[in-house]
């Protein structure tokens, strides 16, 4: 009876006032006026950007124009945003439960669907990687897919062996390593930083792009389970 | 003769303008829900106070200026959208399932502390 | 090929971004190189930045496109002097404090992913202070925000989690409404580059909700009242290196891009209501601040709302710039009180973490007589608190004065008095701790032993505050180099 009680106590939800709640909600409406106003009454586009980017997606290695303006125009803003990414596994990792899971086997018909999806997945994430220079694709496409993959064997409670769980961390860094790599490459090399040489823009773009899918899946993989993977 | 082409021209004219007219439109729709999206969001972001929902409110809210962001990319008409607000969308994209995983991580840890996932009003000392 | 062909100036701004970088990545890849690559980051790092310094003072700006591809297409990374004075204190507080956290986690106390998260705070302030791109700034403040809000959150206590996220979820707000903002710039003005941004015609009323949003999260993210909530617990509970960076550092760098946008490109917007709104908060942040400090009872939460105080004095800035009589002398002030502060909060938070690494606590009543336990700390402490409160010769005092010089020049006097009645609150609350532990107490405070490191280091950070006061003229020269103001 007692234990009942204290229960009841933690998990009551906290009261929030009414005046609170009209004052945020009136707030937040004046907010929303304001802006749709502003957007109502945005100024004519201007053609500048697509212009440029028509203009240089010749020379920028790839076809696809969005994959252009992230791999090579602004790919400055790629790089930084891959070291975000790493830097979330770092900070998930860092605040890992110290419990270990309990030792459960998922059920027959999840394993069967493992087996028969994997390698679809993995030849879908390959696709995606590989069309990114043609049409919509790229590395964060194909590294979503195959940590879809990765999320189903986990929760398929399949273990890990020894060396996979050794190669995680350098699964996670390769990403943002290679591209630096290239980038500090280019420049030592003499042109700018993250300059590719025109001939070899392709296939330093692809390069990047593979190492980017192989981190973004193990990232997201590791993103999901919340700590070091079980062997 | 004459009479038959000059309807139909005035008709060809007619349906272009009007897909321009709609195209615009639509985006301008578009950007308008981005933005009522970042409004609600915010509202549960602020009122609420459990955890998760107010991660799961950021996100919609986030979700919003993605949708703002696209809708700005399709703002010029009978030509291919912008591919800079796209990109700017897909780098968004990753910087928030970043952000939501660690969020998420610390809620875990919280739980696990304080038996239950919400943040108490009082400022700890 | 030597030294010179690698370091040609123009390709020094992206190897101050990249080396922070490629020492995180491999210090995730392999842990235990993350020790020895962070003082080797320090070390290169701080090289780098003062040859950096050396090409601003000789040459003006210096702008380097990245991937070669001119602006708007490209990002262009800029370095004027107001950059190279915010990357010298960056690089300066890092490396010291880095040598400090090298001390400070024992070899067993070490948490594995510190010296990753270390690395990749440092890379955020350079690579924040360098760019040229409002976009890009974007993605540096959310590399910066949670890099910081993940070294708050190591230590794993009751008290930190919390503070953790109520810093997450705050610094998450601040940057959805920057990049709200962005989102509105680009759809008025076809770019994100600054430069072209700023030569496009101002004046739709986008522009002025762009500047709202971003102002409003900027502020958030720099906890100026009535935003300041979330950095007392979250300061307080941080391990005694991080909360050094981050009141030194991180808030300073959401502080630096708003001065940054106002400076290319608000400022013709701005009506005085506007900057006599944010003086308001201003003085309120200085009062509220002051006050708490005053009634906090661990050392610690007394230097968190000191630096909640010391922003207020910080944002001053924008209204004393506002009247066209202060001129420049009023952004030298502002940015003097950033580098001074820096310092000295830095400073203060290593004594503090001495003073726990020494007793084991911080609670204020039970300090008394420290001075003999911790006598260079204590003078650290003391220097520090010298240019808090504003005294001759360090750093703060030169701020203080060049603000009042600014205020009398436009003949708005109340900021003068809000100034000088805050520097005797903030005599108030350093003397509180003080004369605590400078008191004559014939009880012997027990306490372990702390590595030489940990109290000279302080002693350094403490000493560059007087320094900074010393060597005011050549200061000012170096941030005023290519005209940022």
């Amino acid at each position: 009876m007692q234990n009942s009680n204290n229960l009841k106590k933690v998990h009551r939800a906290q009261h929030v006032s009414l005046t609170r709640k009209a004052l945020t909600a009136l707030s937040v409406m004046a907010l929303t006026v304001i802006l749709g106003w502003t957007v109502w009454t945005l100024p004519p586009f201007s053609d500048r950007m697509p212009d440029l980017v028509a203009a240089h997606l010749s020379i920028s290695g790839v076809e696809n124009p969005v994959t252009a303006v992230l791999l090579n125009f602004r790919g400055y803003d790629t790089l930084l945003e891959i070291g975000v990414l790493l830097l979330a596994a770092v900070g998930v990792l860092s605040l890992a439960p110290t419990s270990v899971l309990s030792a459960e086997t998922a059920p027959a018909q999840v394993q069967i669907l493992l087996l028969r999806l994997l390698p679809f997945i993995v030849i879908v994430g390959a696709y995606l990687l590989w069309i990114g220079k043609y049409a919509p694709g790229g590395a964060f496409q194909a590294g979503a897919v195959l940590a879809a993959g990765g999320v189903l064997l986990v929760t398929s409670v399949v273990r890990f062996n020894h060396i996979t769980i050794k190669s995680v961390p350098i699964g996670l860094s390769i990403g943002l390593l290679t591209f630096l790599a290239v980038a500090l490459a280019t420049m030592i090399a003499g042109g700018n930083f993250l300059q590719y040489p025109l001939p070899w823009a392709s296939a330093l773009i692809l390069v990047i792009e593979a190492a980017a899918t192989i981190s973004i899946a193990v990232i997201l993989t590791i993103l999901f389970i919340g700590r070091k993977p079980d062997g | 003769m004459d009479d038959r082409q000059q309807k139909t021209d005035e008709f060809k004219t007619l349906v272009d303008f009007e897909t321009k007219f709609n195209k615009m439109t639509i985006s301008l729709l578009y950007a308008l829900i981005g933005v009522v999206l970042l409004g609600m969001g915010l509202y549960r972001l602020v009122i609420d106070p459990h955890l998760v929902k107010k991660i799961l409110a950021l996100n919609i809210s986030g979700a919003g200026v993605f949708l703002f962001l696209v809708a700005v990319a399709d703002r010029i008409p009978g030509a291919a959208p912008d591919p800079v607000p796209h990109a700017m969308v897909l780098t968004g994209i990753v910087v928030a399932v970043s952000a939501t995983a660690v969020a998420l991580a610390l809620a875990c840890r919280i739980q696990e502390i304080k038996g239950t996932a919400e943040l108490s009003e009082n400022e700890p000392e | 090929m030597n030294l010179n062909d690698f370091l040609q100036p123009l390709t020094l701004p992206a190897w101050i971004v990249s080396l922070p970088l490629v020492a995180a990545g491999l210090s995730v890849a392999l842990p235990k190189i993350g020790k020895p690559a962070a003082i080797f980051t320090a070390v290169a790092t701080s090289m780098l930045v003062v040859m950096l310094g050396g090409e601003v003072l000789e040459h003006g700006t210096l702008q380097m496109q990245v991937g070669g591809w001119p602006a708007p297409l490209g990002i262009s990374l800029h370095a004027d002097g107001l950059s190279a004075a915010m990357l010298a204190i960056a690089c300066l507080i890092a490396a010291v404090v880095t040598f400090y956290a090298a001390s400070y986690f024992g070899p067993e106390t070490s948490p594995p992913t510190f010296w990753p998260l270390w690395l990749f705070l440092w890379a955020a302030l350079n690579a924040l202070f360098l760019s040229s791109d409002i976009f890009n700034l974007y993605v540096t403040l959310e590399l910066l925000g949670l890099s910081a809000v993940s070294l708050v959150a190591l230590s794993r206590s009751a008290e930190a989690l919390p503070a953790a996220m109520r810093y997450l979820l705050v610094s998450l707000t601040g940057s959805l409404s920057y990049l709200t903002g962005v989102a509105l710039l680009y759809a008025a003005n076809g770019t994100l580059d600054l430069n072209t941004l700023a030569a496009a015609e101002p004046g739709s009323p986008s522009i002025s909700t762009a500047f709202a949003l971003m102002a409003s999260g900027l502020i958030i993210k720099s906890a100026l009242f009535p935003m300041h909530f979330w950095l007392p617990p979250a300061h307080a509970n941080a391990p005694a290196p991080v909360s050094a960076a981050l009141s030194a550092l991180v808030v300073k760098g959401s502080f630096y891009i708003l001065m940054r946008l106002w400076l290319t490109l608000f400022e013709p917007l701005i009506n005085p209501g506007t900057a006599n709104l944010i003086g308001l908060m201003a003085a309120i942040a200085i009062f509220w601040g002051s006050v708490q400090a005053l009634l906090a009872k661990r050392l610690k939460l007394l230097v968190a709302y000191s630096t909640v105080a010391q922003i207020g004095y910080i944002f001053l800035v924008f209204p004393l710039t506002s009247m066209p009589a202060a001129g420049q002398t009023a952004w030298q002030g502002g940015l003097y009180f950033v580098l001074s502060h820096a310092c000295a909060k830095a400073a203060v938070f290593l004594a503090a973490g001495n003073v726990i690494y020494s007793v084991g606590h911080d609670r204020i009543s039970e300090l008394k007589g420290i001075v003999r336990r911790l006598p260079v700390s204590m003078f650290a402490f003391a220097l520090a608190g010298v240019s808090l409160i504003g005294l001759p010769p360090s750093g703060g005092f030169i701020a203080k004065w060049l603000y009042l010089n600014a205020a009398l020049t436009a003949g708005q006097w109340w900021w003068a008095v809000l100034i000088l009645f805050g520097g005797l609150l903030s005599t108030a609350y350093v003397f509180r701790f003080f004369s605590r532990a400078f008191s004559y107490s014939t009880d012997t405070v027990a306490g372990r032993p702390v590595p030489w490191i940990m109290e000279w280091t302080a002693f350094v950070l403490a000493s560059c505050t007087m320094i900074l006061g010393l060597t005011a003229p050549e200061v000012i020269q170096l941030f005023t180099a290519g005209q940022p103001f």
